[in-house]
């Protein structure tokens, strides 16, 4: 076993940001200079390719390298922008059953093997055998949330199933956070969140209009600067480093924002 | 309460949103969580059953276990009909076997 990090993002709830958390962090720690693995979980329902704007070179997925079609190297999709990132992409065709634990375990291994330092794995929502394929082989866990009651329950269900699967430290990542609704107490916050949940928080995302462009075009929003989820997903990066980042300012007029906007240029 | 939500609450403002969404999730996650599936909660029956054999006699078709939820609360609560007291037990047992009321857990 190496000294690796082998991150699950997870959350219980479709629709929370896992798979764009993912290929977020996933960059972001590439653009770091680490050697990145990101691994799609979510078989049958395939999208971190997507989300990454990788799915033009999928030739071979998870599922041919498990059952002996290729070798593991020849399913991993280089990443053009960020040589230190790789994916391996899930198969659509098939089910959750198509990879059992011990496979992503031996995944993982070999992936280790071959130097990859950060291995972060998408999860399908649910939890059924998908969600325990996807914890496998992972030693860290990361809850995608966003500040709303079913998402926040979901999370809570998964807290309980990580640790009866060992995964004792979940981290938590609260996203699409809208401030101004949280101001006039429209929205709970990322206390009453924490609050409720009780895990230690790793970082807050805005909702920003700039995710849907981002993934429409393929190009996660760590790669254009000056956007705030852009900019909180960098940071999440830094404290899964071990660095020491303050949480930034979400204040839409707060005086960081606006001269962060101003450094910017207008959007 | 700091005073101006408390004069809010006076003049008939409903609840902020966020609050109810709070209290609302606080109260099925105590819900959620107290959930103890039917398997586990006969194993539990049973451990109970072994431990408290040791000196009591019970009446085993009487025994309930059962989850208690009420506004607020989840409790575990046994009702554990006593038929007689064992006399063979060893003194060196936590208990006092002399208490044959039901106990209540």
């Amino acid at each position: 076993m190496s000294n690796g990090r082998v991150i699950v993002i997870t959350s219980g709830k479709g629709g929370v940001g896992k798979t764009t958390t993912t290929a977020n962090l996933g960059m972001a720690l590439a653009a770091m200079g680490e050697k990145v693995a990101l691994i799609d979980a979510d078989i049958g329902l395939r999208n971190l390719d997507l989300i990454l704007g990788l799915e033009n070179r999928i030739v071979y997925d998870i599922v041919d390298v498990v059952e002996g079609r290729c070798k593991l190297r020849q399913a991993l999709i280089k990443d053009k922008r960020m040589p230190n990132l790789v994916l391996l992409p899930a198969a659509q065709t098939r089910d959750k059953s198509a990879v059992n634990p011990d496979q992503m375990r031996q995944l993982i291994a070999d992936l280790q093997e071959d130097g990859y330092v950060y291995i972060l794995i998408d999860c399908p929502a649910g939890i059924e055998q998908g969600f325990r394929n996807a914890t496998a082989g992972a030693t860290e866990a990361i809850i995608v949330t966003n500040p709303e009651v079913s998402a926040v329950r979901d999370a809570d269900r998964i807290v309980g199933l990580l640790e009866a699967a060992d995964l004792r430290n979940p981290r938590l990542v609260v996203n699409r956070l809208r401030p101004h609704l949280v101001k006039n107490e429209t929205m709970m916050s990322v206390e009453d969140v924490q609050e409720i949940l009780s895990i230690p928080l790793l970082g807050i995302v805005p909702d920003d209009e700039a995710i849907i462009n981002s993934s429409n075009r393929g190009e996660p929003v760590i790669l254009q600067e000056g956007t705030r989820a852009g900019q909180a997903y960098r940071n999440v990066a830094r404290r899964i480093k071990g660095e020491d980042v303050p949480l930034m300012d979400l204040e839409e007029g707060g005086f960081f924002s606006r001269l962060r906007r101003l450094f910017a240029g207008a959007r | 309460m700091p005073l101006p939500s408390f004069l809010e609450k006076l003049f008939g403002r409903p609840e902020a949103s966020k609050d109810t969404a709070k209290n609302r999730l606080r109260l099925v996650l105590m819900h959620d969580r107290a959930a103890i599936p039917a398997a586990v909660l006969e194993q539990m029956r049973a451990e109970l059953l072994t431990v408290l054999s040791k000196y009591v006699e019970i009446d085993q078709q009487a025994l309930e276990v059962n989850l208690e939820r009420s506004e607020g609360t989840v409790a575990l609560l046994a009702n554990v009909p006593i038929l007689r007291v064992r006399t063979d037990i060893a003194s060196d047992g936590p208990d006092n076997p002399e208490k044959a009321e039901p106990a209540l857990a």
